[in-house]
């Protein structure tokens, strides 16, 4: 796919077991906002991969027609209501959908993810103000990935456990092992529960590690993280860890691993060659969806 | 003809949607007139005063099929939430591909400019240059009748945009329903034939009406008020310069940089001739 990925993308690769161990137990009505590396969030809650490659390609199958790109890829019809580019900016509009979800009153919640970097955000403590004054069915997890772009969450915050922002807004604030996709799954499995019945929101912190620079460029810049701190990540790989509890549970076998890997492989190369026969989105598209028809 | 003031003009605007439409919802940190007795708790949303939250909000609860509306009150308060207006409101229905409507309306006030806070009283338009929205500044005066409000055609607003405007009849969150109107069409608001003078909302009173103002160096203006920012009605304002051969901005009208360069071909005198 070399070449063939317009703008900066930003991967999510080191933190799987956050998305996976969030979303995938939601169903369509329920929502879900994402941030600039979002193509986690977009996996688990149903989107398809073909389209997301398309989008990333700019090509006009992909689910923004071609012209948003990774960081605005979205799947209204499974809830999935898009990634964005501003740190933070997701906060707001997920209350938002929240407050929908209150109003329908059928037992739907939203899950707003966000980086430890939102946290330094306006928005991120005016939206836990509001969500928790009014009760709206929603989580926040934010998955502390130790830095905000380039700096080290120590270097943003007086204290490096978001979490603890929950206690001003009177709402559970918990700390997870955002490399275990069980524990992610359990904790905020508690947390959507609450919101489910009508008891308001939940803040949840998930640590993990990004594995990649922060964002894919032709030229990425020189890391800057101790090399030591990502051997260290990398060695608690979630999805090897989630292999190794399987099989040594008896829930898989190593067989079956090679199958399901297999399978992904196949359904990202599937992917990247429906994105390559998409084609580019026609000139005389450029305003569409801009004005009223 | 009824003569109300302005906010009562409002008020009676909103909870006229509000009846209509069980999906209007309103947002702010206050209001006039007691609408949560008929609407309820639910749907008459007193909020903290965080306007990047109460805009984001819209727009997420509009994604899922509501129809908010948020009053900012004054404009200069929404300047805290130009993130959620520049960033996300203008541009998500694009960037997702027109996936989803997002009939949120923004209410604010405007104009005023002179008073005791500095940081309050300040740029009485919002920023033109941002897409994906339709910007209204109705001129009405306190008193004047509510039907000022109506001469919008929901037909020509952007279907199911961000739309920063008044929540009025006739183009609050459900308008298509309405009948159609003339066209959001600019108005002529004197008829002088020295100088075209382009103003908006408040300041329409202050400079487009008409007679020599002593900073308009005694030329007989004739006003065009636009009504409708975005999208702009090009056609009545080079229309009164094509009379005049003179063009500017009037007060409230400082962010229309098209008015001049679209007059431009037709202009002939100085262009320091306003009043401001």
């Amino acid at each position: 796919v070399a070449g063939k990925i317009y703008g900066a993308v930003h991967p999510y690769v080191g933190q799987e077991a956050v998305a996976a161990g969030r979303v995938r137990d939601l169903t369509v009505t329920d929502r879900v906002t994402s941030t600039h590396r979002g193509h986690g969030h977009c996996i688990a809650k149903g989107a398809d991969v073909r389209r997301m490659m398309a989008e990333l390609f700019g090509r006009v199958d992909g689910y923004c027609k071609g012209k948003g790109g990774s960081m605005h890829i979205a799947d209204f019809a499974v809830g999935m209501l898009g990634a964005n580019g501003i740190v933070g900016g997701g906060l707001p509009i997920a209350c938002g959908a929240a407050l929908a979800a209150q109003l329908e009153g059928q037992g739907h919640v939203t899950v707003c993810f966000f980086g430890d970097g939102a946290a330094a955000e306006g928005e991120f403590h005016e939206a836990l103000n509001i969500a928790a004054l009014w009760k709206l069915p929603i989580v926040f997890v934010c998955e502390n990935n130790q830095y905000a772009a380039n700096n080290a969450v120590a270097v943003q915050h007086p204290h490096v456990d978001i979490a603890v922002h929950a206690a001003a807004f009177d709402m559970p604030g918990v700390v997870a092992d955002g490399n275990d996709v069980l524990e992610v799954y359990a904790r905020t499995g508690e947390a959507v529960a609450r919101a489910r019945r009508a008891e308001g929101p939940s803040l949840l912190e998930c640590k993990t590690y990004r594995w990649h620079f922060h964002a894919m460029r032709n030229t990425p810049p020189p890391e800057t993280r101790p090399s030591d701190e990502i051997l260290e990540w990398k060695a608690r790989d979630p999805i090897a860890r989630f292999e190794r509890f399987g099989i040594d549970r008896g829930l898989v076998s190593a067989a079956d691993i090679v199958t399901i890997r297999d399978r992904v492989k196949t359904d990202l190369d599937e992917a990247v060659a429906f994105a390559d026969q998409s084609p580019f989105p026609d000139p005389k598209d450029l305003l569409g969806d801009m004005f009223a028809e | 003809m009824r003569e109300i003031s302005f906010q009562k003009a409002l008020e009676e605007a909103v909870a006229e949607e509000m009846r209509r439409d069980a999906r209007v919802i309103t947002m702010g940190t206050d209001f006039t007139g007691d609408p949560v007795k008929e609407f309820g708790p639910s749907r008459v949303r007193f909020t903290p005063i965080s306007e990047a939250a109460l805009t984001g909000m819209g727009l997420g609860a509009a994604g899922c099929g509501f129809r908010p509306i948020v009053n900012w009150r004054m404009v200069t308060f929404s300047f805290v939430a130009m993130d959620q207006i520049v960033n996300q409101a203008s541009k998500i229905r694009y960037m997702f591909g027109g996936q989803a409507d997002f009939p949120v309306t923004y209410r604010c006030t405007t104009g005023g400019g002179i008073g005791p806070g500095g940081a309050a009283f300040a740029e009485p338009v919002l920023d033109v240059d941002a897409p994906g929205r339709a910007q209204d500044h109705p001129a009405v005066d306190a008193g004047r009748r509510q039907g000022a409000l109506e001469e919008r055609d929901p037909g020509r607003q952007p279907r199911g945009l961000v739309r920063v405007q008044p929540a009025g009849r006739g183009h609050g969150p459900g308008a298509r329903r309405r009948p159609r109107r003339a066209a959001r069409r600019g108005r002529r608001e004197a008829r002088g034939t020295d100088v075209t003078i382009v103003a908006l909302a408040y300041y329409v009173a202050r400079s487009a009406r008409g007679g020599r103002g002593a900073g308009a160096r005694g030329h007989l203006r004739r006003g065009v008020d636009p009504r409708t920012l975005v999208p702009l009605d090009v056609e009545t304002v080079r229309a009164s310069v094509r009379k005049t051969g003179r063009c500017d901005r009037g007060r409230g009208a400082g962010h229309l940089p098209a008015a001049s360069e679209i007059a431009g071909a037709h202009r002939r005198g100085p262009r320091d001739v306003s009043g401001r």
